[in-house]
């Protein structure tokens, strides 16, 4: 007995010793920076090394909340972030069924799905980006050739064709990502559920909705979660694609201009701050919508 | 669609194979006509044939004539070697300690670390900005690592936790019956079983350190530390109407490929990582 409580409390420390270690290295690259970006939000703090910096209370908050650069922001943001996530869990679900269909070619199907979420996201944009070029692209040029217009399109010149195109990289690339978490999920159903049904006379698409659809929602609920959360914070596509237009920013890049392109540290961080916010406020609402625990 | 080829007629199969063959090109085609631009002579730009007339490599032998591209190719590799062997080192003995060890709070460490999973790297953007240059890191290959691990070291605990607690207890306990100590148990007994874990969680880790961009194109000023996404979002031509397409191609071809193929090779295993990391949260 002596021994084994001997045991407990060696574990007990060694779990302590070798947790420490990762504790201090989260603490080091987000709790601390998360501190001093809460500090910074409050402060009129250029980073040009000149100007000292000043405590000037909500007024970076307002500044922001007053300008319509940030809203059209916001914007966009929303407008991509709903696009693409819906069509991702309705085209992920899609291709997970089939990918869960025993045929012929299945594991190519499988390895294929994967190829777009393996390229860089920064690589996608550009490949896309070719793709819808004005002059070369394949786009226009298959576009003219079946004559489906008369007129060659820069797509990438307007938000309302730009927009459209940003969301199809984003679902190209990571429906792939989609459908594996349903394809586990579904991987879950007991086979003999199906069974069962058929013999009680239930069709497909009676199957689908009665079986399928409430059985996979959790995992459909989780990936959503994922999804949206890391939609909310798009960068990279909108950066690689349509940097240099000032209508086509999103959250995530109107926060990196003011800190990288003004050196305004102050407006930069209460951005940060703004952007922590609305993304919690999207994961409250899932969670109480979901009750799906994290735990 | 449980099962096409015995039972459905001929018609929902051919429309089950059709279903297939798009998913197969929407999801081939980009990375396949990327691959032929990066083949076709710059003259042949126009066409959009998916087999090209002539091929060529010029495209290949510029890019890596090109030092810019060459140095982030090498900043790239080292900068996504280090940050995994860091956090699986880290991280690994996190997870045993999460995954198989007793202790207070344990419950309260794995939510913040799963939290932690999702945290928006912009929200630190600027904190991190000042500590970088404050630490005089900023613009360096450590700096980057290290600000990497806001994203590798909470999957890998996360990832590695669900592994560790997925091993019989049985092993551990003869061990114990032995006389083992705990570290010894972790050393000896617990740490060969995971290298299966350890390979997918690193790969996962690795593409993420691969394709990073915010952090890289924040932290990094000149040329000599940037890494492959940030250089091949800026290579330009003379105007921005002349980009280089077909270096730009290559470039991305030769960052892809290595990914892709490692992707074929570990598919099973990455598929277990990506879904331990979600499904089973």
């Amino acid at each position: 007995m002596a021994k084994q409580i001997d045991l407990l409390e060696r574990q007990r420390r060694l779990a302590w010793f070798l947790i420490v270690p990762a504790v201090f290295v989260v603490f080091l690259v987000i709790g601390y920076p998360l501190i001093q970006v809460l500090l910074y939000s409050v402060l009129k703090y250029k980073l040009d090394g000149v100007t000292p910096a000043s405590f000037v209370g909500l007024s970076n908050y307002l500044f922001i909340l007053t300008d319509p650069d940030f809203w059209l922001a916001v914007q966009n943001t929303l407008i991509f972030s709903v696009c693409s996530v819906t069509l991702e869990c309705v085209l992920g679900l899609a291709v997970a069924l089939v990918a869960n269909s025993k045929f012929k070619g299945r594991s190519i199907l499988r390895v294929a799905i994967l190829i777009p979420w393996a390229i860089p996201t920064v690589v996608s944009s550009k490949i896309w980006a070719w793709m819808f070029n004005d002059i070369y692209g394949v786009v226009n040029v298959l576009l003219i050739n079946f004559h489906l217009i008369s007129q060659k399109i820069a797509f990438l010149a307007t938000p309302a064709t730009a927009l459209p195109v940003i969301i199809a990289v984003d679902v190209w690339k990571t429906t792939p990502f989609m459908a594996l978490l349903l394809l586990a999920g579904l991987g879950l159903i007991p086979g003999d559920l199906y069974e069962a049904a058929s013999i009680d006379g239930a069709s497909k698409i009676r199957q689908f909705f009665s079986l399928t659809l409430p059985l996979v929602m959790p995992t459909l609920l989780v990936a959503l979660i994922f999804r949206t959360l890391d939609a909310l914070r798009v960068f990279d596509i909108f950066y690689v694609m349509v940097g240099g237009q000032g209508n086509m920013a999103t959250m995530a890049i109107y926060n990196q201009q003011w800190l990288v392109s003004f050196l305004d540290a102050g407006i930069g961080s209460a951005a940060s701050v703004i952007i922590l916010v609305i993304i919690m406020v999207f994961v409250v609402l899932y969670t109480r919508f979901s009750k799906t625990s994290f735990e | 669609m449980k099962d096409p080829d015995s039972k459905s007629s001929p018609v929902l199969r051919a429309l089950f194979y059709l279903l297939v063959l798009v998913i197969l090109v929407f999801n081939l085609f980009p990375f396949l006509y990327a691959v032929v631009s990066s083949f076709r002579p710059s003259s042949e730009l126009f066409s959009t044939d998916l087999i090209p007339k002539s091929l060529t490599f010029l495209h290949y032998s510029e890019i890596f004539r090109d030092a810019r591209f060459v140095a982030s190719l090498i900043n790239s590799i080292i900068v996504a070697g280090c940050t995994v062997a860091i956090a699986l080192a880290f991280g690994s003995l996190c997870a045993y300690a999460l995954g198989r060890l007793p202790f207070r709070f344990k419950g309260f460490v794995l939510y913040l670390v799963l939290t932690m999973t999702m945290f928006p790297q912009i929200s630190v953007l600027s904190g991190l900005f000042v500590m970088l240059k404050a630490l005089n890191l900023f613009n360096t290959r450590q700096g980057l690592i290290m600000t990497y691990l806001i994203f590798s070291l909470p999957f890998t605990i996360w990832v590695m936790t669900q592994y560790f607690r997925s091993l019989p207890r049985e092993l551990e306990e003869a061990a114990y019956v032995d006389g083992a100590s705990p570290l010894a148990v972790f050393w000896q007994v617990l740490l060969p079983l995971t290298v299966p874990g350890l390979v997918s969680t690193g790969l996962l880790a690795f593409i993420a350190a691969w394709n990073e961009f915010l952090f890289a194109l924040t932290f990094t000023v000149t040329d000599n530390m940037k890494t492959v996404p940030v250089v091949i979002s800026q290579f330009s031509g003379a105007t921005s109407y002349e980009q280089p397409w077909g270096s730009i191609m290559a470039a991305s071809m030769v960052v892809t490929i290595p990914l892709v193929i490692l992707v074929m090779i570990f598919q099973y295993r990455i598929v277990a990582g990506l879904t331990a990391g979600a499904v089973k949260g």
